[in-house]
């Protein structure tokens, strides 16, 4: 499977059951497009809904609620739809919780070009890999005097050597040629110094995947131009965020993104990183690609490769038909008839 | 024979309205040639000058960027403090040495308070790229922000690296950016940010940036994070006019645009202080591996050179040398390597020159 370190045990007969966070706005459409679609194609998963809202936990503080913990604890896997940041709810971000919660250290995602939804840039296959827990993320932040700000951006060397090996064990379960990694420790010579020694470290345990180094600037410079020279990329957290989303722009931007999130423990939870979209929300105008590409990687990490090949190929030879496509991917479709597109592309090939 | 023609034939006006210079009418430069490609291309430049009979003299300073000592690089700074204009290749730093030897670059930067760095990217006839009709200008605060290079290590294997932003720089950023949205008219500045995970710090840069604003009232001012920002960039980046934002993401940004336009070898960069000025190309880069290969792209670093002439107020011959760069890029035979073609660096200077020459003082009057 690609995000485990061990092949997973789980013999394609039996029923698996995985957590569902449906998320809000255009989350529970899309939630319900993804599991018809899986219905359809009769992939052996139950789903086991869940909220994640925020409550006060005892001793005041945020938490999300006890039986979506056990839910994600038990089932190990979960999908997750666009939670909405709310502004002065007094609780942090959904999603800051869920990463603390199950200490979800690395956000993957595959940027593959997508045959069919033109964008300037074709043949784009690579792989961000970002550190999530800490960096310029930290949100450490003093006021030192009135008109001074410090912010703290900070880089362990636990953390480091953590993401450093998952980049190159993903890179060998996937069979992908090198792993490359971003810095600017010209710059910031200790933190990201620290980062690039851990890096150099786990590429000598891994000598059948090639290692590069290249600064930020460079990659932007050079990503933008050619993507293709371009195979797994492993960085911190804030370079991490812009380029992974750059390279979502590459292929289409981020309503045909899948994204997976990896934790301890065997935890993994992928997700749709597009936005909650409340303008659309409940009209079935949205565009369920991103949550249904994601949760191909789902079963792909499960080791139902067989389910996730059929699923993504009617989803691809869809979109690349252009016949019925929803809005944001050029057509008047709405998200019922796009996905009932994809559920009648399956049964055909049965 | 060719030299004597050029300056026989430059009209009066060009030789005698150059603002007063210090020695005899001429101004004195610093160039520091840098490593990799540095060298090659300010002797392109020092060639091309001459060649024009521009009134400009160089001082050359080496910075060896494999001493650990500071000498050079504060021989440097004295030099560009005595004449107030440098043109710079890029020094390198080996990012392999310990905190202390800090990047060469960095510090001649912060020294002279080189507070904005300026880079204007826009789309070339004749360069072939992923868009088209691209014409921004990357306006980045230079001194402060994560480049601080304020690390420590208070416990073994965790290391604070301090990003500092300050009500006074942004200010000031925010002013300059504004200011040359103003005077070369253009329409929109959107300030580039992640104040929504750093509330305190990009939350300060953002409010000084809607600060100055208001007090431009015909510029529009929008903001846009930056993680958003990168992924406009590369499905619209014809949706941007003038953006001003922090070190780092200034950093991220500019090379995004550079790429966008051509890459590292067409686009020249600016580095404007209270009281210096200091030009070189726009991404930075030493270019190590074409190094001494004649391969180079010498147009950035021209372009720059141009850049400088407009900074010493000779305009005439900042324009008439950019326009025989543009018309010598759309000749695709002459491409260098990083343009997908085989031309050598030579080559181009010397079509550059061609063109000068032919498109003499007698079309300077239309």
């Amino acid at each position: 499977s690609i995000l485990c370190n061990k092949t997973c045990v789980c013999p394609a007969s039996q029923i698996q059951t995985v957590t569902l966070i449906p998320g809000d706005g255009i989350g529970p459409e899309i939630s319900n497009a993804v599991m018809k679609i899986f219905e359809a194609a009769k992939a052996p998963i139950r789903w086991e809904e869940r909220n994640v809202t925020a409550i006060r936990g005892p001793g005041g503080k945020w938490m999300i609620p006890p039986d979506a913990k056990e839910s994600m604890d038990k089932n190990k896997i979960g999908l997750k739809g666009p939670l909405k940041t709310p502004i002065a709810a007094g609780h942090p971000s959904m999603n800051l919780l869920l990463r603390k919660t199950f200490d979800l250290y690395a956000n993957v995602r595959p940027c593959v070009s997508i045959e069919g939804y033109q964008t300037p840039y074709t043949d784009v296959n690579l792989v961000t890999i970002r550190e999530n827990t800490e960096g310029e993320y930290s949100g450490i932040e003093h006021v030192i005097v009135d008109g001074v700000v410090q912010s703290i951006k900070l880089i362990t060397e636990q953390a480091s050597k953590r993401i450093a090996e998952y980049a190159f064990e993903y890179a060998r379960n996937n069979q992908r040629a090198s792993v490359t990694a971003v810095h600017k420790a010209n710059i910031m010579r200790m933190s990201d110094g620290l980062f690039l020694r851990k890096c150099r470290e786990a590429a000598e345990k891994y000598k059948d995947v090639k290692f590069t180094e290249m600064y930020l600037d460079t990659v932007c410079l050079n990503m933008v131009q050619d993507p293709t020279q371009f195979d797994v990329l492993v960085m911190p957290n804030l370079y991490g965020d812009i380029l992974s989303d750059l390279c979502a722009g590459l292929i289409g931007g981020l309503g045909v993104t899948p994204s997976g999130n990896i934790g301890a423990n065997g935890v993994a939870i992928f997700e749709s990183v597009h936005g909650t979209a409340p303008d659309i929300a409940g009209k079935d105008l949205a565009n369920p690609t991103a949550l249904l590409l994601s949760a191909v990687m789902m079963l792909r990490h499960m080791g139902l490769h067989g389910h996730a090949k059929k699923i993504e190929s009617a989803c691809f030879d869809t979109i690349r038909d252009r016949k019925v496509l929803t809005k944001d991917l050029g057509g008047n479709s709405k998200c019922s008839e796009f996905t009932e597109a994809i559920c009648q592309r399956m049964k055909d090939m049965d | 024979l060719s030299l004597s023609f050029v300056l026989f034939s430059l009209p009066l006006w060009m030789l005698i309205s150059a603002p007063p210079a210090r020695y005899g009418g001429r101004h004195t430069v610093t160039l520091i040639p840098g490593d990799g490609i540095g060298p090659e291309l300010a002797k392109h430049v020092c060639e091309l000058f001459r060649f024009c009979c521009v009134p400009v003299d160089f001082e050359v300073v080496n910075v060896d960027s494999t001493k650990t000592s500071e000498d050079d690089i504060n021989n440097a700074i004295m030099a560009i403090r005595r004449n107030g204009v440098a043109l710079k290749g890029n020094i390198e730093t080996n990012h392999n040495l310990p905190p202390s030897h800090k990047s060469r670059n960095s510090l001649l930067r912060t020294t002279l308070d080189l507070y904005a760095s300026v880079m204007h990217s826009q789309s070339l006839p004749g360069v072939r790229t992923h868009h088209r009709n691209i014409d921004i200008i990357t306006i980045r605060e230079n001194t402060e922000g994560e480049y601080s290079s304020l690390e420590h290590e208070s416990v073994p294997g965790v290391v604070e690296c301090l990003k500092i932003i300050t009500r006074t720089k942004s200010l000031r950023i925010a002013d300059y950016a504004f200011r040359t949205a103003r005077e070369k008219g253009r329409r929109r500045v959107t300030a580039i940010h992640k104040a929504n995970i750093m509330s305190l710090g990009d939350g300060l840069f953002l409010e000084c940036c809607k600060e100055v604003a208001s007090g431009y009232p015909e510029i529009t001012f929008n903001s846009m994070i930056v993680d958003n920002t990168t992924m406009q960039l590369v499905s619209r980046p014809q949706q941007f006019d003038v953006m001003v934002m922090p070190n780092l993401y200034g950093n991220v940004v500019s090379n995004v645009c550079a790429g966008l336009v051509g890459g590292p070898g067409l686009v020249p960069g600016a580095n404007y202080g209270e009281n210096y000025a200091v030009f070189e190309t726009g991404t930075r880069n030493t270019g190590k591996s074409i190094a001494n290969k004649n391969t180079a792209n010498p147009t950035a670093m021209l372009l720059a050179s141009c850049l400088l002439l407009d900074h010493l107020k000779l305009h005439g011959y900042a324009s008439m040398i950019r326009k025989a760069i543009l018309s010598t890029i759309t000749d695709s035979q002459l491409h260098t390597a990083d343009l997908g073609g085989k031309g050598s660096t030579s080559e181009m200077v010397q079509s550059i020159m061609d063109a000068i020459q032919s498109s003499g003082p007698r079309t300077q009057r239309h």
